[in-house]
């Protein structure tokens, strides 16, 4: 199963971030504020940090006496729990922040939070939060590095970052590939910022979804525009699919779960019209039966677990090249 | 009794009358006495002489679209101090739009502004006053008593009408009385979340998007009620190509109908909003430069009437938020003039036509007797050197407010000189600079 053929690393005598040069970057805010090189740079150093969780002693300690806090304004099990163990096996004091937050008042939290949070002096804030630019506006507010979780439809830079290192150690390369997301790009920060990664590694990119369902220009994101899953798929090497927000969606922009899964729903047979060794991945959580048939989800070409690996080894590297002693700016 | 006053040497542009020329103009008890053109003039005993130095001199400007935050939000911006605000930026009378706490949705508040502002402000301030009590888009204002208490026209400010049931019967009350009905375009169900043009760019910052037809449906809409019921009808703020075209079409048909842009709309874009930048997060939103061309088109051709400066002073609390949940406005009065300049020093308009916009045709569509430079006129004035360079900075700011979107831009034109009522209640340090 996927796990077996995950990655090529093997640790190296060398620690996994010691021989990188310090990372230019004080914050990661977004995909479109990196260059390629630092792209290939941040999978490389995750790279190294994917046998760090492998071994008995999950501990890679450079992060040690450094504090980390997770400002999370929208509920996430996966990508906070993801951050957590990341910090903590680098070592870090990591403290989990939810922030409830009414429609009225999140942004006066927001700044508000910022203040205080900084005042403890953290080292790094990891922030998701429901406006897109919030994150960027936090960081403006506080002086230790900031990490986007998410923030609204706008971007979602790890997700991407572990969606490409899981993409490369499968295919052993990412340029030059055809990779299709499906679904609701409307809405979707992770398709935003896939979309930009993936573009700057001259990766063919497609977006498939009912057009309502697609953002204004987004002829000018992707390579090629589908409306219809089997031409769409057809030939790809990777398929993305999107999470669809059915219950805020039905009768708003789909009539009904059953007409979406019948039309946009990844089957063995829409998939069929992929590459023979097309991988399937998907950033969770997953609703099987709607966007995705639960024998593709949990079937062979599947690679989802791997990206909740890779997720952790991703943060781990981002966490390690802004916030690592000797990197500071 | 005051002194009579003299202004000589000057450059007469009085887009009125079409007059662009060397003259002087003697102002005797608040009102324009005379206005000479060519040659030296004869000095009146006892007159107040100003040699102009060459400086264009224009009516003052009509702003037909100026938000404070007096009374209910003086933290904001009170009378006084966009009376200073406008002053700075030659703006003689603005209208004040009926968005306050409390709403200005009543005959007293009317008086008391009127009142208020004459107390306080330099500049004249004309108050509309709501087509709606609160603004609430239910119940319909008394117009007459309104009129009666002063009220220049009728709007419901940032408010625009859903139900075209309701607009109609506005309109038909307002004809009624001869009021100008000035209305807000956004329909609110396809305007949605949106908070900034649709479009690529609001897809790259994964923000909703406002698609030009919330504000084409309206109008198409309005227009055609103008015509059902006679209104004089004017479009408080258009944004896009489209607007102009079904302007240009109803316009051949009507002439109860104006258009007004904001000088946002014509001097910036939507690439302007860059990375969440909330000062540029209007509520007619910055739309692309293929937009922006049209309406400096309209305006060129005469499509579009007035150019106003959206004045919407929002303090940092409402500001300094993510992009979607940040308040909405920009001020403006002190940079109204120099950012229309650009358009002339562009090339894009001539100086004629973007007077034109900011002096008779507001005072036309309000039938207002200033906008001119005639005998009998009320003198409002202003002295500007159109080439004098600035750069816009927030300390020097008059309005109690700093959301500019102009802040750190370079802008050539500026107001020496500022008369109201035959007085002077602004003058540039350098008034004098240049001169022979």
């Amino acid at each position: 199963m996927a796990q077996a053929r995950a990655t090529t690393t093997s640790a190296t005598a060398a620690g996994p971030s010691d021989d990188f040069p310090p990372f230019n970057q004080k914050h990661l805010l977004s995909i479109a504020d990196l260059k390629q090189h630092e792209i290939i740079d941040l999978l490389d150093r995750a790279e190294r940090m994917v046998p760090v969780s492998r071994q008995e002693r999950k501990s890679h300690p450079t992060l040690s006496g450094k504090t980390q806090i997770n400002l999370f304004f929208e509920a996430s099990t996966r990508t906070q729990g993801s951050f957590e163990i990341a910090g903590k096996r680098l070592g870090a004091l990591v403290m989990n922040m939810s922030v409830k937050t009414s429609s009225v008042s999140k942004g006066e939290t927001l700044i508000d939070t910022a203040a205080t949070l900084n005042a403890m002096r953290p080292d790094v804030i990891v922030v998701r939060h429901s406006a897109a630019g919030a994150v960027e506006l936090l960081s403006q507010k506080v002086g230790c590095s900031v990490i986007n979780a998410g923030d609204g439809a706008h971007e979602h830079p790890t997700q991407a970052l572990l969606d490409a290192l899981t993409i490369r150690n499968h295919k052993g390369r990412i340029s030059g590939l055809t990779v299709a997301i499906c679904g609701d790009i409307a809405n979707s920060r992770v398709a935003r910022s896939n979309l930009l990664l993936l573009g700057a590694l001259h990766v063919r990119t497609r977006v498939i979804a009912p057009r309502n369902l697609l953002p204004a220009g987004i002829e000018h994101l992707a390579t090629e525009v589908f409306t219809d899953m089997r031409t769409g798929l057809k030939d790809v090497d990777v398929v993305m699919m999107l999470r669809l927000q059915h219950e805020r969606a039905t009768g708003k922009m789909i009539p009904s779960v059953r007409e979406y899964y019948h039309f946009y729903g990844l089957d063995a047979e829409k998939l069929s019209h992929a590459k023979p060794d097309v991988i399937v991945m998907h950033p969770g959580p997953m609703n099987r039966g709607v966007e995705i048939d639960p024998a593709i989800a949990d079937g062979p070409a599947s690679v989802i677990t791997d990206q909740v690996e890779m997720g952790v080894a991703v943060r781990m590297a981002v966490l390690d090249a802004l916030v690592a002693t000797g990197n500071e700016l | 009794m005051t002194r009579p006053l003299l202004i000589e040497n000057a450059r007469i542009v009085d887009p009125a009358s079409g007059t662009d020329a060397a003259g002087a103009v003697l102002v005797r008890d608040g009102l324009i006495a005379e206005m000479a053109l060519g040659g030296p003039v004869g000095v009146p005993d006892g007159a107040e002489v100003i040699n102009a130095g060459g400086l264009i001199l224009a009516p003052g400007l009509i702003d037909m679209r100026v938000f404070t935050g007096e009374p209910g939000k003086e933290y904001r911006e009170t009378l006084q101090s966009a009376g200073d605000a406008a002053a700075a930026g030659g703006i003689t009378s603005f209208v004040m739009m009926p968005d306050t706490a409390p709403v200005v949705d009543d005959g007293a508040l009317v008086d008391f502004l009127i009142r208020r502002a004459k107390a306080t402000s330099k500049v004249n301030v004309l108050p509309a006053a709501a087509l709606t009590k609160g603004l609430a888009g239910q119940e319909m204002t008394e117009f007459g008593l309104l009129r009666e208490a002063g009220a220049v026209c009728l709007t419901d400010g940032r408010q625009s009408i859903q139900s075209s049931a309701m607009l109609r019967t506005l309109m038909s009350y307002a004809a009624n009385y001869g009021l100008t009905v000035v209305h807000h375009l956004s329909d609110k169900s396809l305007a949605g979340e949106g908070v900034m043009n649709e479009g690529l760019f609001a897809t790259i910052l994964g923000l909703k998007g406002i698609p030009r037809e919330a504000e084409t449906i309206p109008l198409a809409r309005d227009l055609q009620l103008a015509a059902l019921t006679g209104v004089r009808y004017h479009a408080a703020q258009i944004s896009c190509a489209a607007s102009v075209e079904l302007l240009a079409a109803a316009k051949r048909r009507s002439r109860n109908i104006s258009a007004g842009v904001s000088i946002n709309n014509l001097a910036l874009n939507e690439n302007d909003v860059g990375r969440y930048r909330t000062f540029f997060k209007l509520s007619t939103p910055l739309r692309s430069e293929d937009d922006r061309q049209a309406v400096i088109e309209g305006l060129r051709n005469g499509t579009i009437d007035t150019i106003h400066s959206d004045h919407d002073p929002q303090d940092t609390e409402v500001k300094r938020q993510p992009f979607a949940e940040a308040s909405d406005g920009a001020i403006g009065l002190e940079t109204l003039l120099a950012a229309a300049l650009r358009l002339v020093h562009a090339g894009d308009v001539d100086l004629m036509t973007v007077l034109r916009a900011m002096t008779s045709r507001p005072a036309d569509i309000l039938g207002l007797p200033s906008g001119r430079i005639r005998q009998g006129a009320p003198a409002e004035l202003i002295l500007f050197d159109p080439d004098y360079p600035w750069q816009v900075s927030e300390s020097e700011i008059r309005s109690r407010s700093r959301n500019t979107s102009f802040e750190g831009a370079r802008l050539a034109g500026k107001v020496m000189r500022t008369i109201v009522g035959g007085r002077t209640v602004y003058i540039h340090a350098e008034e004098n600079r240049g001169r022979d």
